[in-house]
């Protein structure tokens, strides 16, 4: 009973019907965006150099100070989910992709075969009390399967949210995506998941990253994934730039007039000297 | 008479009067974009490492070969141009800027005095049978006055477009423009000037050049458009040390082809060009293309 409670109260934010995809003026934004950090994940787990765990906690921190409302702190790469592990965690994610060789090759299994793993996922946290949001990999191009059908991108994130996932961040994981097809993308998916729960993350290997954003939110998404100082590479591409970097998107939603960031608890108590607005 | 008609002529480009400013769908893009490769001169002029001629022609040709329609090759800052100098010259640019502070410390003089000496240009030019292109600075920010009123963009476009520029490069001189901005300041510029005769000139400085360059994109939409960027995004920015340059046309090429609008350009023969330079200023490329492709 409780469980299911928790259920109904984690979809009150895609509670709105997937809206009827509009094609909104030119310079149409949303008022508040909500960053979401990857840095310390994300980015992290990209990088060459492997930094000790205190400094890590550190750079954690200081994003905290900077007033990002959300930061990815690390990941765990088992194949088998134990709710032992979940201990001290406030959320989880799980990754899916638009791609069958992609989900093969980073997950070993299929797309299907990886949905069931999440559905089970699901039950478990919600046992925990503990939101779960979902990845889809690949949504503008695959590294091995080359184009991707924005109908399959539809089709995974409407399993993934069917089976609870409170969010869903869609990938461009190789950062081939182009304006065009990142709207294309959005208007498909919009049909099947709301679009208050769609998240988009975009990375910047061919320096597309902040353009692809700035699409998404024209098509009305208010989430976006960025890593502070664009760390992070790409596997695929040796030598390739990585995330779309946290301060450069702050900077464009800054000048959109976007609202972005929550001040840190800290921040009430110390007399304002910064009269900038984020 | 002769020279009328070819006022006449240049004129052509921009007959269609100014536009009322509608707002496109999202995601509508012109179908060909004419891309001004302005690497071998803004982008050189701000290197720190100057490169032999030899080199520099070298780029261009290369440039050349890449497809790229225009390419701008030199600047003379002489305040006084003469025509000799003109001889081998296909075309030549008028600098202007959309602040009277920027105006004054850039090319010494108020931007009306800017406009009558233009003037003058424009007349020995159409002698010469030369065109000119016109350029206004600080479209979205100065660094001496901060922020830039979209009016003034458009009245300083206005006079330059009136004086016989067949074209305006709207620059967004230090980079501070945000994509809104993009819109307002292209919006109250359009209202004067024909949107065939625009084009948009943004530097990467805060790593907006190619969102502004998108938005500008949604915006004037329709006929050629007209974009100014530079191979390996060369350049600097002399008002923030260290800063990254012009919006790197390998980017912009990418971008413009995953959208399905023609550009005539040659990415693979691009990339070369951009290492050839890099090389000779031993420097990183800007473009994130161009580092992703690296087989180094």
């Amino acid at each position: 009973m409780a469980t299911v409670k928790k259920a109904l109260l984690w979809r009150l934010v895609g509670l709105a019907s997937p809206r009827a995809v509009s094609t909104s003026s030119v310079g149409t934004f949303p008022k508040r965006v909500k960053i979401v950090e990857v840095g310390p994940r994300d980015g992290l787990q990209n990088e060459k150099n492997i930094i000790p765990t205190p400094m890590k906690i550190k750079l954690i921190d200081m994003l905290s100070e900077a007033g990002l409302p959300v930061i990815e702190a690390t990941s765990f790469v088992s194949p088998k989910w134990v709710p032992q592990v979940a201990a001290g965690a406030k959320e989880v994610a799980v990754f899916g992709a638009a791609s069958e060789l992609f989900s093969k090759k980073n997950i070993n299994c299929s797309i299907d075969e990886s949905v069931q793993r999440f559905d089970e996922i699901l039950k478990a946290a919600r046992a925990a009390s503990i939101p779960v949001r979902g990845y889809v990999s690949c949504v503008l191009g695959c590294p091995y399967e080359g184009k991707i059908a924005p109908a399959k991108v539809a089709e995974v994130a409407k399993k993934m949210y069917s089976v609870g996932c409170y969010e869903i961040s869609l990938g461009d994981t190789i950062g081939v995506g182009t304006p065009g097809t990142m709207k294309d993308m959005l208007s498909a998916v919009m049909h099947e998941v709301p679009v208050a729960a769609l998240a988009v993350h975009c990375h910047d290997t061919y320096g597309q990253a902040l353009a692809n954003t700035l699409m998404a939110l024209q098509m009305g998404v208010s989430v976006v994934d960025s890593s502070v100082a664009g760390l992070g590479g790409c596997p695929y591409a040796h030598g390739a730039s990585g995330n779309l970097a946290t301060e450069d998107l702050v900077y464009m939603l800054a000048g959109l007039g976007v609202h972005t960031v929550m001040p840190p608890a800290s921040w009430w108590q110390q007399p304002r000297t910064d009269q900038s607005s984020a």
